[in-house]
Parts: C-alpha cells; structure tokens; sequence
C-alpha cells in the first residue's frame, strides 16, 4: 500500500507570505522573574516574539495572507478557499477565515473554516488545500498557519509560546514556485500537550512531548515519506521541521541524517520563539526565500495529541521573480522591538483585575 | 459600536475603501454621498493603496475604557499617497520612533474589544514599512 499522498493534478505553492510581530521578551528576562537566573546556562532559547495589544490571529493572518497574494499575483476572486490553522483563534464560535477573506477580497465565492491541531493546524490546512486544487475543485486555496501562542506564568512553555505564521496559496504546479512533490500524514492519539475547552493555558506531559510525542511522530512521517520517495537526507538542499525549542529539531535532524546546514536557514526558534502552528511554516518561507531554482525541501510539522505533516517541494524558476514582492522572513525576524516582562504580561492579560 | 454598523462598515475597515466622484474624481475617506468639490451624488466606490505619510501626531494617554488596553495610543493623521488626509491609529512603534513625513502602510489590526462576550472589532492601523513593502 502507497501511504505518500500525491493528487491526481499536480499541484505547488504559487504565494507564499510571512508574518512575525515587531515585539520581543529575552528569555533571560523570564528566567530573572521566575527563576532568578538559575536556569541561564539551559534556556531553550534566546528570545520570542510576542504579539501587539492589537495583533491576533486573525489579523496576523491577514498580513501574511496579502504577503502571499502580493507574491502569488492572482485575482483574490480565484481563490476558493481559506483555511486557517490555529489554536489560538480570537473566537470560540466565528470563524477566522471569513475576516480573511473580507479583508483579502476573496469573498464571498469560498468554503472557509478553521483548523485546529495544536502546532500542525497550519500544515493540515495545507493538506487539505493540496485536495482541494489537486482535485480541481478550484484553482486555487489559501492556507495559513498562525498563532499568539499561550504559556501559563511561570511554566516552562512560557520561554518559547510566541506569535507568527504564514500563509500559502496553494495552486496548478505549472504556476507554482514550488512544487509539492509528495505528502504524508501519520497521527495517533497521544496526549502530550491539551488544552481543555474554556481554560486559558494548555497543559503538557513535561519529558513526555518528547519522545513519545515530537521524535516518534516525526520520524515516521519523514522516515515514510523519504522511504516511499527514494529519497535519502542528502537528497535534499533544506530541511524544516516543527521547532518547540531548538533542541529538538537539531536532535532530530542529526538522527535522520540532516546535517546542521541543512536546517541552519530553517531554523528560527533560538531568535522568535515557538510560533506553534506557524513554526514550521515559518521556517519553510524564511528557505523559500533563499533556495535556488531546483532545490529540494524537507518541510515537516509535528502536532501535539499528535500527528505530524511532512511535505517533499522542489523550487522552480519563478521562485525569483515573486521573493521581493512581499517582505521577507528574515525582514520580519530582524525588525525587534525589545519589551519588559510588565508590558509583556499586560498586552498578553496575564495580570488580572477585578 | 453596534453590530450592524460594524458590519456596514467592514469595506472601509477593512479595505480603506472609500469614494470616488464620478463627475470630478474627487477622491474621499471616509465615503461620502455628495462631492464637496463639484455637489454631484455620483459617487463609486475607491479603494486606497494604504501607503501614506505621516502629517502629524499624538500621544493619547487616558481614553474610554474599551480602548484602555492598548494605551498609550500614537494617533497619527496620515496623508494617504492619493492626497487624502485619514486619522488613524499607529502600529509596531514608540512614540520616540515615530517622525513627521515617515513613510507607513495600511494594516488590520484590533481596534477594540467589546469586553469579554462581544466582538471583537477589526479596523485600519498604519505601521512604519518594513524592507520591500
């Protein structure tokens, strides 16, 4: 049985666009309130992005999404659907997408809702647009990946919970920048991280989204993908996996056979953080970026509870006309204004006032 | 404010869409239904580019409660690059940062939120530029 997924019409990436938000908390910052520094010689990494008093997801969304229109230069009327993965949508009850695809002007000749997965939303959005073009219900679809991560005061995920994503508009390969050479999903019921309906902080099996989670989830998407491909880890010019932290995918990389310059360009976590849905994502823009013509991707995502998505794409020739139409990744990642922990806690309402 | 005024409104929130005089291309934002210039009602609808300047601004430290989250607000009147003056909201920046004639574009962003159980009201902002925008 063939478990790598490949639709009938070839389909690719013809837009895609990045968003990071301006602020930033060093980790040390953190660690000076909760920890009084104990911990510097072990931070997972070096700061996160935090988003503004006026960011969510929604509007994240909508700035990588027109980043993606601007690169994908087709009429915002084409595209049928829009998908947005998150677990950090502003509404219980309203979906995300709909204020996207107003603001867009794709509306109203669209399906639109909203996914959830923890981490891998984004990708399953992706997944589901591959589908959706690649069965020629439409031409094109937009995905995105997004989230204003949350990490309960104190815990050990607040040093990473950031903010960011990105956007893809899916469509025909012969379009594209990049095509989606082949796909593969693995997922079982694990649960490593949750979040409980009504609560405002997710929970997790501290050594437990580890190996159980992160490392088994991910080694069978991309060892099964790579195996039904014929493809070896030298096979490719990059890598991006789902980064939490920058121990992990460095770990994983090195057991599968990656080496570290593969991944280095991918590999935003030490400088903004665990973006969740938009980490993968996120790094698989920052190497849209810059690869060449011909390049070949690894991009694969992991999901708590669990589930992981991995993508093979190869770039092709137009990926260097669209790269300056929208700003780039790095761009995002380098813009930083440096906040205290005060203001951090106040525009992500952890201070509570009765 | 109410639901189906937001709801009306969602174009020029949104889009910065506003109108345009068919008789004498005046353009207008917010909309308006007769041109100030020529009084004629033909009016259709423009959406701006979003990119402007910044003609002056201020630092507003004590408003109505709904907006309290996000004080201290930099308000800005920005001179759209279709000559057209729009009051807004700045985003992404410090008031130390923030220079007359700074080159800024049209972002969505939170305007407020109607507490804990209402919507949650999107509009224009305008942030400085970043690299190729």
């Amino acid at each position: 049985m063939q478990h790598v997924m490949k639709p009938n019409r070839p389909v690719g990436i013809v837009g895609y666009g990045a968003y990071i938000p301006a602020f930033r908390i060093m980790s040390r910052d953190i660690s000076r309130l909760w920890r009084n520094e104990q911990d510097l010689n072990y931070l997972p990494i070096e700061q996160k992005s935090v988003p503004g008093a006026d960011e969510d997801t929604i509007t994240m969304s909508i700035e990588a999404a027109n980043n993606a229109l601007a690169r994908a230069r087709v009429n915002p009327n084409l595209i049928r659907a829009i998908w947005v993965g998150s677990e950090s949508h502003p509404y219980a009850v309203k979906p995300s997408g709909t204020v996207v695809a107003e603001a867009l002007e794709i509306s109203p000749h669209a399906v639109s809702g909203d996914f959830e997965f923890a981490c891998k939303a984004g990708t399953e959005a992706i997944q589901a647009a591959i589908g959706f073009v690649g069965s020629s219900m439409a031409d094109y679809a937009l995905a995105v990946g997004m989230d204003t991560a949350q990490g309960r005061p104190g815990d050990a995920l607040e040093y990473t919970a950031a903010a960011g994503g990105a956007a893809f508009i899916i469509g025909p390969a012969e379009q594209a920048v990049a095509t989606i050479e082949g796909s593969y999903s693995y997922v079982s019921d694990t649960p490593d991280f949750f979040r409980r309906a009504y609560q405002k902080f997710p929970e997790h099996g501290n050594r437990f989204t580890g190996e159980p989670a992160y490392f088994h989830h991910l080694r069978n998407s991309v060892g099964t993908l790579m195996e039904e491909m014929a493809l070896k880890a030298h096979d490719f010019d990059y890598a991006v996996f789902h980064q939490p932290n920058t121990k992990f995918p460095v770990k994983l990389a090195k057991e599968l056979g990656f080496t570290r310059d593969q991944i280095k360009d991918g590999l935003l976590v030490p400088k903004i953080g665990n973006t969740y849905a938009g980490a993968a994502v996120l790094g698989l823009t920052a190497i849209l970026d810059i690869a060449k013509p011909g390049s070949r991707i690894l991009a694969a995502s992991f999901g708590s509870g669990a589930g992981s998505d991995a993508f093979c794409l190869s770039i092709n020739n137009q990926i260097e006309e669209v790269r300056t139409l929208a700003p780039m990744t790095t761009h995002y990642v380098r813009r930083s204004v440096v906040i205290d922990y005060g203001t951090y806690a106040r525009w992500r309402t952890k201070i509570i006032q009765t | 404010m109410d639901i189906p005024r937001y709801w009306r409104l969602r174009n020029q929130r949104y889009k910065l869409e506003g109108s345009r005089c068919k008789a004498c291309g005046k353009l207008f934002f917010p909309p308006r239904q007769i041109c100030t210039k020529c009084k004629k009602r033909e009016m259709e609808p423009y959406r701006f580019s979003g990119r402007g300047t910044i003609y002056s601004y201020t630092t507003v430290y004590q408003t109505s409660e709904r907006f309290e989250k996000q004080l201290p607000s930099i308000f800005a009147i920005v001179k759209l690059e279709e000559d057209v003056l729009v009051t807004a909201q700045l985003a992404d920046i410090q008031e130390w940062a923030v220079k007359i004639g700074m080159e800024v574009k049209m972002v969505v962003r939170k305007i407020y939120e109607e507490k804990q159980t209402g919507p949650i009201m999107y509009g224009y902002k305008f942030r400085p530029l970043i690299d190729v925008d």
